[in-house]
Protein backbone atom coordinates (compact mmCIF):
# COMPACT_ATOMS: atom_id res chain seq x y z
CA UNK A 1 0.00 0.00 0.00
CA UNK A 2 1.46 3.36 -0.95
CA UNK A 3 2.30 5.90 1.73
CA UNK A 4 -0.03 8.39 0.14
CA UNK A 5 -2.92 5.98 0.34
CA UNK A 6 -2.16 5.22 4.00
CA UNK A 7 -2.12 8.96 4.75
CA UNK A 8 -5.47 9.38 3.10
CA UNK A 9 -6.93 6.43 4.98
CA UNK A 10 -5.72 7.87 8.28
CA UNK A 11 -7.26 11.23 7.48
CA UNK A 12 -10.52 9.58 6.39
CA UNK A 13 -10.55 7.55 9.61
CA UNK A 14 -10.00 10.71 11.67
CA UNK A 15 -12.91 12.41 9.93
CA UNK A 16 -15.15 9.42 10.62
CA UNK A 17 -14.11 9.37 14.29
CA UNK A 18 -14.78 13.12 14.62
CA UNK A 19 -18.20 12.62 13.03
CA UNK A 20 -19.30 9.42 14.76
CA UNK A 21 -17.67 9.39 18.20
CA UNK A 22 -19.80 12.29 19.56
CA UNK A 23 -22.95 10.39 18.62
CA UNK A 24 -21.87 7.48 20.78
CA UNK A 25 -20.45 9.72 23.52
CA UNK A 26 -22.52 12.95 23.58
CA UNK A 27 -20.12 14.53 26.08
CA UNK A 28 -17.56 14.58 23.28
CA UNK A 29 -19.61 16.73 20.94
CA UNK A 30 -18.47 20.10 22.25
CA UNK A 31 -14.94 18.87 22.93
CA UNK A 32 -14.64 17.71 19.32
CA UNK A 33 -15.97 21.04 18.07
CA UNK A 34 -13.35 22.83 20.16
CA UNK A 35 -10.59 20.59 18.84
CA UNK A 36 -11.60 21.27 15.25
CA UNK A 37 -12.08 25.01 15.75
CA UNK A 38 -8.71 25.41 17.44
CA UNK A 39 -7.14 23.35 14.70
CA UNK A 40 -8.40 25.97 12.24
CA UNK A 41 -6.59 28.69 14.21
CA UNK A 42 -3.45 26.55 14.36
CA UNK A 43 -3.55 26.25 10.56
CA UNK A 44 -2.91 30.00 10.58
CA UNK A 45 0.14 29.50 12.83
CA UNK A 46 1.38 26.79 10.48
CA UNK A 47 1.13 29.18 7.54
CA UNK A 48 3.39 31.69 9.29
CA UNK A 49 5.78 28.94 10.36
CA UNK A 50 6.32 28.12 6.68
CA UNK A 51 8.04 31.49 6.47
CA UNK A 52 9.98 30.68 9.63
CA UNK A 53 7.99 33.21 11.65
CA UNK A 54 6.31 32.52 14.99
CA UNK A 55 3.57 34.84 16.18
CA UNK A 56 3.20 35.01 19.97
CA UNK A 57 0.12 37.17 19.63
CA UNK A 58 -2.10 35.33 17.23
CA UNK A 59 -4.86 34.90 19.78
CA UNK A 60 -5.76 38.53 19.05
CA UNK A 61 -7.43 37.41 15.83
CA UNK A 62 -9.12 34.59 17.71
CA UNK A 63 -10.38 37.33 20.05
CA UNK A 64 -11.57 39.47 17.16
CA UNK A 65 -13.67 36.57 15.86
CA UNK A 66 -15.14 35.85 19.30
CA UNK A 67 -15.94 39.48 20.05
CA UNK A 68 -17.50 40.01 16.63
CA UNK A 69 -20.28 37.63 17.58
CA UNK A 70 -20.36 38.89 21.19
CA UNK A 71 -20.65 42.57 20.23
CA UNK A 72 -23.25 41.77 17.62
CA UNK A 73 -25.41 40.08 20.25
CA UNK A 74 -24.92 42.94 22.68
CA UNK A 75 -25.33 45.91 20.37
CA UNK A 76 -27.27 44.68 17.35
CA UNK A 77 -29.38 41.78 18.51
CA UNK A 78 -29.86 38.14 17.61
CA UNK A 79 -27.97 37.01 14.56
CA UNK A 80 -27.38 34.07 12.30
CA UNK A 81 -24.32 31.85 12.52
CA UNK A 82 -23.75 32.04 8.75
CA UNK A 83 -23.48 35.81 9.05
CA UNK A 84 -21.02 35.53 11.94
CA UNK A 85 -18.93 32.97 10.09
CA UNK A 86 -18.54 35.51 7.31
CA UNK A 87 -18.25 38.66 9.40
CA UNK A 88 -15.84 37.40 12.10
CA UNK A 89 -13.12 36.19 9.72
CA UNK A 90 -13.49 39.27 7.50
CA UNK A 91 -13.07 41.65 10.43
CA UNK A 92 -10.12 39.59 11.65
CA UNK A 93 -8.67 39.89 8.15
CA UNK A 94 -9.04 43.67 8.27
CA UNK A 95 -7.21 43.70 11.61
CA UNK A 96 -4.65 41.34 10.13
CA UNK A 97 -4.03 43.71 7.24
CA UNK A 98 -3.57 46.73 9.52
CA UNK A 99 -1.34 45.00 12.05
CA UNK A 100 0.37 43.01 9.31
CA UNK A 101 1.55 46.19 7.60
CA UNK A 102 3.71 46.77 10.70
CA UNK A 103 4.79 43.29 11.70
CA UNK A 104 5.85 41.97 8.28
CA UNK A 105 8.77 44.38 8.34
CA UNK A 106 10.28 42.31 11.15
CA UNK A 107 11.58 38.78 11.44
CA UNK A 108 11.99 36.09 14.03
CA UNK A 109 12.08 37.28 17.64
CA UNK A 110 11.06 40.82 16.69
CA UNK A 111 8.16 39.53 14.63
CA UNK A 112 7.06 37.29 17.49
CA UNK A 113 7.34 40.00 20.14
CA UNK A 114 5.66 42.69 18.05
CA UNK A 115 2.71 40.37 17.59
CA UNK A 116 2.71 39.77 21.32
CA UNK A 117 2.68 43.53 21.92
CA UNK A 118 -0.30 44.09 19.63
CA UNK A 119 -2.18 41.25 21.27
CA UNK A 120 -1.48 42.70 24.73
CA UNK A 121 -2.93 46.02 23.61
CA UNK A 122 -6.05 44.27 22.42
CA UNK A 123 -6.32 42.21 25.60
CA UNK A 124 -5.97 45.35 27.75
CA UNK A 125 -8.67 47.15 25.80
CA UNK A 126 -11.01 44.20 26.21
CA UNK A 127 -10.29 44.14 29.95
CA UNK A 128 -10.36 47.87 30.66
CA UNK A 129 -13.18 49.15 28.48
CA UNK A 130 -15.59 47.66 30.96
CA UNK A 131 -18.57 49.69 29.79
CA UNK A 132 -18.35 48.09 26.37
CA UNK A 133 -16.88 44.69 27.09
CA UNK A 134 -17.86 43.73 30.66
CA UNK A 135 -14.13 43.45 31.31
CA UNK A 136 -12.83 40.10 32.51
CA UNK A 137 -16.36 38.75 32.91
CA UNK A 138 -16.75 38.74 29.17
CA UNK A 139 -19.90 38.86 27.10
CA UNK A 140 -22.33 36.00 26.89
CA UNK A 141 -23.00 34.72 23.41
CA UNK A 142 -26.56 33.64 22.75
CA UNK A 143 -27.14 30.54 20.68
CA UNK A 144 -27.51 31.83 17.13
CA UNK A 145 -29.84 30.53 14.46
CA UNK A 146 -28.41 28.75 11.46
CA UNK A 147 -29.85 29.82 8.12
CA UNK A 148 -32.79 31.20 10.06
CA UNK A 149 -33.51 27.95 11.92
CA UNK A 150 -33.44 27.91 15.73
CA UNK A 151 -32.24 24.69 17.38
CA UNK A 152 -32.55 23.21 20.86
CA UNK A 153 -29.28 23.24 22.84
CA UNK A 154 -28.88 19.46 22.36
CA UNK A 155 -29.43 19.63 18.62
CA UNK A 156 -27.32 22.74 18.24
CA UNK A 157 -24.27 20.98 19.69
CA UNK A 158 -24.39 18.57 16.79
CA UNK A 159 -25.28 21.19 14.21
CA UNK A 160 -22.23 23.19 15.28
CA UNK A 161 -20.05 20.09 15.30
CA UNK A 162 -20.92 19.08 11.75
CA UNK A 163 -20.77 22.61 10.48
CA UNK A 164 -17.30 22.94 12.02
CA UNK A 165 -16.23 19.61 10.56
CA UNK A 166 -17.38 20.78 7.14
CA UNK A 167 -15.48 24.04 7.54
CA UNK A 168 -12.38 22.13 8.60
CA UNK A 169 -12.47 20.13 5.37
CA UNK A 170 -12.96 23.20 3.20
CA UNK A 171 -10.37 25.28 5.00
CA UNK A 172 -7.76 22.47 5.12
CA UNK A 173 -8.17 21.91 1.42
CA UNK A 174 -7.82 25.63 0.78
CA UNK A 175 -4.72 25.95 2.97
CA UNK A 176 -3.07 22.94 1.37
CA UNK A 177 -3.77 24.42 -2.06
CA UNK A 178 -2.28 27.69 -0.93
CA UNK A 179 0.85 26.04 0.46
CA UNK A 180 1.36 24.21 -2.84
CA UNK A 181 0.79 27.35 -4.92
CA UNK A 182 3.38 29.90 -6.06
CA UNK A 183 2.40 32.17 -3.15
CA UNK A 184 2.80 29.31 -0.69
CA UNK A 185 6.18 28.33 -2.08
CA UNK A 186 7.31 31.94 -1.96
CA UNK A 187 6.26 32.01 1.67
CA UNK A 188 8.56 29.05 2.35
CA UNK A 189 11.23 30.82 0.34
CA UNK A 190 11.24 33.61 2.93
CA UNK A 191 12.51 31.08 5.43
CA UNK A 192 14.83 29.55 2.88
CA UNK A 193 16.56 32.64 1.48
CA UNK A 194 14.95 36.03 1.58
CA UNK A 195 17.84 37.62 -0.33
CA UNK A 196 17.30 35.31 -3.29
CA UNK A 197 13.58 35.90 -3.21
CA UNK A 198 14.16 39.67 -3.50
CA UNK A 199 16.64 38.97 -6.30
CA UNK A 200 13.86 37.16 -8.15
CA UNK A 201 11.91 40.42 -8.09
CA UNK A 202 9.56 39.38 -5.29
CA UNK A 203 8.70 41.51 -2.26
CA UNK A 204 9.12 39.21 0.73
CA UNK A 205 7.05 41.61 2.83
CA UNK A 206 4.13 41.40 0.45
CA UNK A 207 4.31 37.60 0.41
CA UNK A 208 4.42 37.48 4.21
CA UNK A 209 1.56 39.98 4.45
CA UNK A 210 -0.64 37.75 2.30
CA UNK A 211 0.15 34.80 4.56
CA UNK A 212 -0.47 36.93 7.63
CA UNK A 213 -3.88 38.10 6.45
CA UNK A 214 -4.93 34.53 5.59
CA UNK A 215 -3.76 33.42 8.97
CA UNK A 216 -5.74 36.22 10.66
CA UNK A 217 -8.81 35.06 8.72
CA UNK A 218 -8.38 31.56 10.14
CA UNK A 219 -7.92 32.98 13.64
CA UNK A 220 -11.17 34.90 13.31
CA UNK A 221 -13.04 31.86 12.03
CA UNK A 222 -11.81 29.74 14.95
CA UNK A 223 -12.81 32.53 17.34
CA UNK A 224 -16.40 32.66 16.08
CA UNK A 225 -16.71 28.87 16.38
CA UNK A 226 -15.23 28.62 19.87
CA UNK A 227 -17.25 31.55 21.23
CA UNK A 228 -20.37 29.94 19.79
CA UNK A 229 -19.52 26.55 21.30
CA UNK A 230 -18.66 28.01 24.73
CA UNK A 231 -21.39 30.67 24.52
CA UNK A 232 -19.07 33.35 25.81
CA UNK A 233 -16.28 35.68 24.72
CA UNK A 234 -13.76 36.84 27.33
CA UNK A 235 -10.47 38.76 27.13
CA UNK A 236 -8.79 35.38 27.73
CA UNK A 237 -9.48 34.64 24.08
CA UNK A 238 -6.86 37.24 23.15
CA UNK A 239 -4.46 36.64 26.06
CA UNK A 240 -0.86 35.68 25.43
CA UNK A 241 -1.21 32.26 27.06
CA UNK A 242 -3.81 31.47 24.40
CA UNK A 243 -1.37 32.57 21.70
CA UNK A 244 1.25 30.34 23.27
CA UNK A 245 -1.23 27.48 23.27
CA UNK A 246 -1.72 27.78 19.51
CA UNK A 247 2.02 27.76 18.86
CA UNK A 248 2.36 24.82 21.25
CA UNK A 249 -0.30 22.85 19.35
CA UNK A 250 1.35 23.64 16.01
CA UNK A 251 4.69 22.27 17.18
CA UNK A 252 3.01 19.33 18.85
CA UNK A 253 1.17 18.37 15.68
CA UNK A 254 3.87 19.22 13.17
CA UNK A 255 4.02 22.05 10.72
CA UNK A 256 4.60 20.16 7.48
CA UNK A 257 0.95 20.10 6.47
CA UNK A 258 -2.61 20.89 7.45
CA UNK A 259 -3.23 17.57 9.19
CA UNK A 260 -0.72 18.45 11.91
CA UNK A 261 -2.91 21.24 13.23
CA UNK A 262 -5.78 18.89 13.98
CA UNK A 263 -3.63 16.04 15.28
CA UNK A 264 -1.99 18.51 17.66
CA UNK A 265 -5.29 20.05 18.74
CA UNK A 266 -6.81 16.62 19.35
CA UNK A 267 -3.97 15.52 21.61
CA UNK A 268 -3.79 18.86 23.39
CA UNK A 269 -7.47 19.19 24.14
CA UNK A 270 -7.91 15.53 25.05
CA UNK A 271 -4.98 15.56 27.46
CA UNK A 272 -6.24 18.79 28.98
CA UNK A 273 -9.78 17.47 29.26
CA UNK A 274 -8.85 14.23 31.03
CA UNK A 275 -5.83 15.40 32.94
CA UNK A 276 -7.66 18.41 34.34
CA UNK A 277 -10.46 16.13 35.48
CA UNK A 278 -8.05 13.68 37.14
CA UNK A 279 -5.24 15.93 38.26
CA UNK A 280 -6.76 19.37 38.73
CA UNK A 281 -3.87 21.72 38.03
CA UNK A 282 -1.34 19.19 36.84
CA UNK A 283 -2.46 19.16 33.21
CA UNK A 284 0.11 21.76 32.28
CA UNK A 285 2.76 19.44 33.70
CA UNK A 286 1.56 16.57 31.57
CA UNK A 287 1.37 18.69 28.43
CA UNK A 288 4.81 20.09 29.18
CA UNK A 289 6.25 16.58 29.39
CA UNK A 290 4.44 15.61 26.19
CA UNK A 291 5.96 18.59 24.38
CA UNK A 292 9.46 17.83 25.64
CA UNK A 293 9.10 14.26 24.40
CA UNK A 294 7.81 15.49 21.04
CA UNK A 295 10.63 17.98 20.54
CA UNK A 296 13.26 15.42 21.52
CA UNK A 297 11.97 12.40 19.67
CA UNK A 298 9.72 13.75 16.93
CA UNK A 299 10.96 17.21 16.01
CA UNK A 300 8.57 17.27 13.07
CA UNK A 301 5.56 16.76 15.30
CA UNK A 302 3.04 13.95 15.45
CA UNK A 303 2.43 14.07 11.72
CA UNK A 304 6.19 13.98 11.17
CA UNK A 305 6.33 10.59 12.89
CA UNK A 306 4.45 9.07 10.00
CA UNK A 307 6.34 11.01 7.35
CA UNK A 308 9.62 9.86 8.88
CA UNK A 309 8.57 6.22 8.75
CA UNK A 310 7.58 6.81 5.14
CA UNK A 311 10.94 8.40 4.33
CA UNK A 312 12.77 5.45 5.86
CA UNK A 313 10.63 3.06 3.87
CA UNK A 314 11.51 4.87 0.65
CA UNK A 315 15.24 4.54 1.30
CA UNK A 316 15.03 0.76 1.41
CA UNK A 317 15.74 -0.79 -1.98
CA UNK B 1 27.73 51.70 -31.54
CA UNK B 2 26.14 49.36 -29.06
CA UNK B 3 23.60 50.74 -26.65
CA UNK B 4 24.75 51.30 -23.06
CA UNK B 5 22.77 49.09 -20.70
CA UNK B 6 24.27 49.63 -17.27
CA UNK B 7 26.26 52.74 -16.60
CA UNK B 8 28.16 53.26 -13.33
CA UNK B 9 29.67 56.66 -12.56
CA UNK B 10 31.95 57.58 -9.69
CA UNK B 11 30.85 54.75 -7.37
CA UNK B 12 32.45 54.96 -3.95
CA UNK B 13 31.98 52.89 -0.84
CA UNK B 14 34.14 52.23 2.17
CA UNK B 15 33.78 49.71 4.98
CA UNK B 16 35.63 51.07 7.97
CA UNK B 17 39.18 51.41 6.75
CA UNK B 18 38.65 49.40 3.56
CA UNK B 19 37.86 51.37 0.42
CA UNK B 20 36.01 48.74 -1.63
CA UNK B 21 35.03 51.15 -4.43
CA UNK B 22 37.04 54.26 -5.12
CA UNK B 23 35.45 55.94 -8.11
CA UNK B 24 34.20 53.16 -10.34
CA UNK B 25 33.18 54.22 -13.87
CA UNK B 26 31.99 51.42 -16.11
CA UNK B 27 29.54 50.86 -18.95
CA UNK B 28 28.02 47.52 -19.81
CA UNK B 29 27.14 47.41 -23.50
CA UNK B 30 24.35 45.62 -25.26
CA UNK B 31 25.37 42.26 -26.65
CA UNK B 32 28.68 41.94 -24.84
CA UNK B 33 30.14 39.56 -22.33
CA UNK B 34 32.17 41.73 -20.00
CA UNK B 35 34.65 39.96 -17.74
CA UNK B 36 35.77 41.42 -14.43
CA UNK B 37 39.11 40.21 -13.14
CA UNK B 38 41.22 41.20 -10.18
CA UNK B 39 42.66 39.84 -6.95
CA UNK B 40 40.49 38.77 -4.00
CA UNK B 41 39.25 41.74 -2.02
CA UNK B 42 39.59 44.12 -4.96
CA UNK B 43 35.90 45.02 -4.77
CA UNK B 44 34.41 42.99 -7.62
CA UNK B 45 31.51 41.57 -5.63
CA UNK B 46 30.97 44.95 -4.01
CA UNK B 47 30.49 46.42 -7.48
CA UNK B 48 27.80 43.84 -8.27
CA UNK B 49 26.19 44.58 -4.90
CA UNK B 50 26.02 48.27 -5.72
CA UNK B 51 24.82 47.70 -9.26
CA UNK B 52 21.88 45.61 -8.00
CA UNK B 53 20.82 47.75 -5.06
CA UNK B 54 22.05 45.43 -2.32
CA UNK B 55 24.54 48.07 -1.19
CA UNK B 56 24.00 51.77 -1.60
CA UNK B 57 27.14 53.59 -2.78
CA UNK B 58 28.28 56.50 -0.61
CA UNK B 59 28.85 58.47 -3.79
CA UNK B 60 28.14 57.98 -7.49
CA UNK B 61 25.25 56.68 -9.55
CA UNK B 62 24.18 53.58 -11.40
CA UNK B 63 21.75 53.82 -14.26
CA UNK B 64 20.10 51.20 -16.42
CA UNK B 65 18.93 52.14 -19.90
CA UNK B 66 19.16 55.77 -18.87
CA UNK B 67 17.09 55.36 -15.68
CA UNK B 68 18.76 56.13 -12.35
CA UNK B 69 18.59 52.94 -10.28
CA UNK B 70 21.04 53.90 -7.53
CA UNK B 71 18.57 53.93 -4.65
CA UNK B 72 16.27 51.14 -5.83
CA UNK B 73 15.99 47.83 -3.95
CA UNK B 74 17.16 44.58 -5.58
CA UNK B 75 13.64 43.39 -6.40
CA UNK B 76 12.89 46.51 -8.40
CA UNK B 77 16.19 46.38 -10.26
CA UNK B 78 15.59 42.69 -10.95
CA UNK B 79 12.21 43.48 -12.44
CA UNK B 80 13.78 46.08 -14.70
CA UNK B 81 15.89 43.33 -16.26
CA UNK B 82 19.12 42.85 -14.32
CA UNK B 83 19.45 39.33 -12.92
CA UNK B 84 22.23 38.06 -10.73
CA UNK B 85 23.99 34.80 -9.96
CA UNK B 86 25.99 34.74 -6.76
CA UNK B 87 29.54 33.87 -5.77
CA UNK B 88 28.03 31.76 -3.00
CA UNK B 89 24.88 30.19 -4.47
CA UNK B 90 21.68 31.63 -3.02
CA UNK B 91 19.02 28.94 -3.19
CA UNK B 92 15.93 27.91 -1.29
CA UNK B 93 17.67 24.96 0.30
CA UNK B 94 14.59 23.21 1.72
CA UNK B 95 12.82 23.22 -1.61
CA UNK B 96 13.53 21.03 -4.60
CA UNK B 97 15.58 22.27 -7.52
CA UNK B 98 12.45 22.25 -9.67
CA UNK B 99 10.51 24.23 -7.05
CA UNK B 100 13.36 26.74 -6.83
CA UNK B 101 13.20 27.22 -10.58
CA UNK B 102 9.42 27.37 -10.71
CA UNK B 103 9.40 30.06 -8.03
CA UNK B 104 11.71 32.09 -10.25
CA UNK B 105 9.56 31.45 -13.31
CA UNK B 106 6.37 32.32 -11.41
CA UNK B 107 7.98 35.52 -10.14
CA UNK B 108 8.98 36.49 -13.65
CA UNK B 109 5.59 35.65 -15.14
CA UNK B 110 3.77 37.39 -12.29
CA UNK B 111 1.87 34.17 -11.54
CA UNK B 112 1.09 35.00 -7.93
CA UNK B 113 -1.79 32.56 -7.61
CA UNK B 114 -2.83 31.05 -4.27
CA UNK B 115 -4.69 28.15 -5.88
CA UNK B 116 -2.75 26.85 -8.83
CA UNK B 117 -0.15 24.23 -8.08
CA UNK B 118 3.34 25.66 -8.49
CA UNK B 119 4.46 22.70 -10.56
CA UNK B 120 1.46 22.92 -12.89
CA UNK B 121 2.27 26.40 -14.15
CA UNK B 122 2.78 26.66 -17.91
CA UNK B 123 6.42 27.67 -17.37
CA UNK B 124 7.29 24.12 -16.30
CA UNK B 125 8.59 23.04 -19.71
CA UNK B 126 10.83 26.08 -20.11
CA UNK B 127 12.20 25.55 -16.63
CA UNK B 128 13.02 21.93 -17.35
CA UNK B 129 14.77 22.97 -20.54
CA UNK B 130 16.86 25.43 -18.55
CA UNK B 131 17.82 22.71 -16.09
CA UNK B 132 18.80 20.60 -19.07
CA UNK B 133 20.83 23.44 -20.47
CA UNK B 134 22.99 23.85 -17.38
CA UNK B 135 23.06 20.08 -16.88
CA UNK B 136 21.22 19.63 -13.59
CA UNK B 137 17.95 18.17 -14.82
CA UNK B 138 18.79 14.91 -13.06
CA UNK B 139 18.61 16.76 -9.73
CA UNK B 140 15.24 18.38 -10.44
CA UNK B 141 13.41 16.58 -7.65
CA UNK B 142 16.18 16.76 -5.09
CA UNK B 143 16.11 19.31 -2.30
CA UNK B 144 18.63 22.02 -3.07
CA UNK B 145 20.60 21.30 0.11
CA UNK B 146 21.36 17.79 -1.12
CA UNK B 147 23.31 19.07 -4.12
CA UNK B 148 27.07 19.37 -4.20
CA UNK B 149 28.40 22.94 -4.30
CA UNK B 150 29.19 22.86 -8.03
CA UNK B 151 25.64 21.84 -8.96
CA UNK B 152 24.19 24.46 -6.64
CA UNK B 153 26.18 27.03 -8.50
CA UNK B 154 24.59 25.89 -11.76
CA UNK B 155 21.10 26.05 -10.28
CA UNK B 156 21.88 29.55 -9.05
CA UNK B 157 22.74 30.59 -12.60
CA UNK B 158 19.65 28.84 -13.97
CA UNK B 159 17.49 30.77 -11.48
CA UNK B 160 18.82 34.02 -12.89
CA UNK B 161 18.26 32.80 -16.46
CA UNK B 162 14.65 31.91 -15.65
CA UNK B 163 14.06 35.64 -15.19
CA UNK B 164 14.88 36.23 -18.87
CA UNK B 165 16.98 39.25 -18.02
CA UNK B 166 18.43 41.89 -20.28
CA UNK B 167 21.72 41.69 -18.40
CA UNK B 168 23.00 38.76 -16.36
CA UNK B 169 25.59 39.44 -13.68
CA UNK B 170 27.54 36.32 -12.66
CA UNK B 171 29.96 36.25 -9.76
CA UNK B 172 32.62 33.62 -10.47
CA UNK B 173 30.27 31.28 -12.37
CA UNK B 174 32.88 28.58 -12.86
CA UNK B 175 34.38 28.53 -9.38
CA UNK B 176 33.34 25.31 -7.69
CA UNK B 177 32.75 23.70 -11.07
CA UNK B 178 35.23 20.90 -11.80
CA UNK B 179 38.02 22.24 -14.05
CA UNK B 180 37.32 19.69 -16.77
CA UNK B 181 33.73 20.93 -16.99
CA UNK B 182 34.41 24.67 -17.01
CA UNK B 183 34.86 24.94 -20.76
CA UNK B 184 31.74 22.98 -21.51
CA UNK B 185 29.68 25.02 -19.10
CA UNK B 186 30.91 28.36 -20.41
CA UNK B 187 30.35 27.20 -23.99
CA UNK B 188 26.75 26.34 -23.21
CA UNK B 189 26.18 29.46 -21.14
CA UNK B 190 27.60 31.95 -23.60
CA UNK B 191 25.82 30.42 -26.56
CA UNK B 192 22.54 30.43 -24.62
CA UNK B 193 23.12 34.06 -23.69
CA UNK B 194 23.86 34.96 -27.29
CA UNK B 195 20.79 33.10 -28.50
CA UNK B 196 18.53 34.86 -26.01
CA UNK B 197 20.30 38.18 -26.60
CA UNK B 198 21.27 38.50 -22.95
CA UNK B 199 24.30 40.65 -22.21
CA UNK B 200 26.49 39.52 -19.35
CA UNK B 201 29.04 40.55 -16.81
CA UNK B 202 31.06 37.78 -15.21
CA UNK B 203 33.69 37.87 -12.53
CA UNK B 204 36.34 35.31 -13.44
CA UNK B 205 39.69 34.10 -12.16
CA UNK B 206 40.51 31.76 -15.01
CA UNK B 207 42.27 33.81 -17.74
CA UNK B 208 41.61 31.08 -20.24
CA UNK B 209 37.86 31.64 -19.80
CA UNK B 210 38.31 35.38 -20.08
CA UNK B 211 40.25 35.08 -23.33
CA UNK B 212 37.75 32.71 -24.85
CA UNK B 213 34.44 34.20 -23.79
CA UNK B 214 34.80 37.88 -22.94
CA UNK B 215 34.41 40.66 -25.49
CA UNK B 216 35.91 43.11 -23.04
CA UNK B 217 37.63 42.75 -19.71
CA UNK B 218 37.80 45.20 -16.80
CA UNK B 219 40.66 44.84 -14.36
CA UNK B 220 39.89 45.64 -10.72
CA UNK B 221 42.50 46.58 -8.18
CA UNK B 222 41.91 48.00 -4.69
CA UNK B 223 38.50 49.47 -5.49
CA UNK B 224 39.58 50.98 -8.80
CA UNK B 225 39.39 49.91 -12.43
CA UNK B 226 42.95 49.72 -13.69
CA UNK B 227 42.16 49.16 -17.34
CA UNK B 228 39.27 48.13 -19.60
CA UNK B 229 39.63 46.70 -23.09
CA UNK B 230 39.59 43.64 -25.33
CA UNK B 231 41.14 40.61 -23.58
CA UNK B 232 43.83 40.25 -26.23
CA UNK B 233 45.22 43.67 -25.32
CA UNK B 234 44.50 43.81 -21.61
CA UNK B 235 45.94 40.42 -20.80
CA UNK B 236 49.21 41.43 -22.50
CA UNK B 237 49.54 44.54 -20.36
CA UNK B 238 52.60 43.99 -18.14
CA UNK B 239 51.11 45.62 -15.08
CA UNK B 240 48.02 43.44 -15.33
CA UNK B 241 50.19 40.37 -15.82
CA UNK B 242 52.16 41.17 -12.72
CA UNK B 243 49.39 42.24 -10.37
CA UNK B 244 46.40 40.20 -11.45
CA UNK B 245 47.57 37.17 -13.28
CA UNK B 246 50.74 36.93 -11.23
CA UNK B 247 53.25 36.08 -13.94
N1 LIG C 1 29.34 44.26 3.63
C1 LIG C 1 30.65 44.45 3.89
N2 LIG C 1 31.04 44.89 5.11
C2 LIG C 1 32.35 45.11 5.37
N3 LIG C 1 33.34 44.91 4.50
C3 LIG C 1 33.02 44.46 3.28
C4 LIG C 1 31.67 44.20 2.92
N4 LIG C 1 31.62 43.76 1.64
C5 LIG C 1 32.92 43.75 1.22
N5 LIG C 1 33.76 44.16 2.20
C6 LIG C 1 35.20 44.33 2.06
O1 LIG C 1 35.42 45.04 0.88
C7 LIG C 1 36.53 44.51 0.18
C8 LIG C 1 36.11 44.06 -1.21
O2 LIG C 1 35.35 42.89 -1.07
P1 LIG C 1 34.71 42.13 -2.32
O3 LIG C 1 33.95 43.11 -3.12
O4 LIG C 1 33.96 40.98 -1.79
O5 LIG C 1 36.00 41.65 -3.10
P2 LIG C 1 36.13 40.64 -4.34
O6 LIG C 1 34.78 40.21 -4.74
O7 LIG C 1 36.84 41.42 -5.38
O8 LIG C 1 36.98 39.52 -3.84
C9 LIG C 1 37.09 43.39 1.04
O9 LIG C 1 38.13 43.90 1.82
C10 LIG C 1 35.91 43.00 1.90
O10 LIG C 1 36.34 42.50 3.13
MG1 LIG D 1 33.91 38.32 -4.77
Amino acid sequence: MSGRLVSRLIIAAAIVVAAVLPIILPSWATLTTLILAKGIVVLGIIILLQAGQVSFGHAMFFGVGAYTIAFWGRYVGPGDLLLFLLLGPLIAMAFGLLIGLFVVRYREIFFGMLNLAFSMVMWSLLEKLYAFTNGADGIRVARPTLAGIAFTPEAFQYVLLYLTLGLVLVVSYGVQRYLDSPLGHMLRAIKGNETRLEYLGVSARKILLIGYVISAFLGGLGGVLVATAQQIATPEFAYWTKSGEFVFIAILGGIANAAGAFAGAAVFETVRFFASAQLANAWQLILGVVLIVIIMFAPNGLIGLRNRRKAQAEVRP
Amino acid sequence: MSRVLISARGLKIRFGGVIAADGIDLDVLEGENLAIIGPNGAGKTTFLNMATGYLRPQAGTVSFLGQDITALPPRTITKLGIARAFQIPQLFLDQTVLENMMIAAAAHAGSMSAFRHLLDLPERKEVEDLLDLVGVRAFANRKAFELPEGQRKLVDIALALALKPTVLLMDEPTSGVASGEKLGLMDILTSALARQKVSSVFVEHDMDMVERYAHRVAVWSSGKIQVVGPPAEVLKNTEVREHVIGI
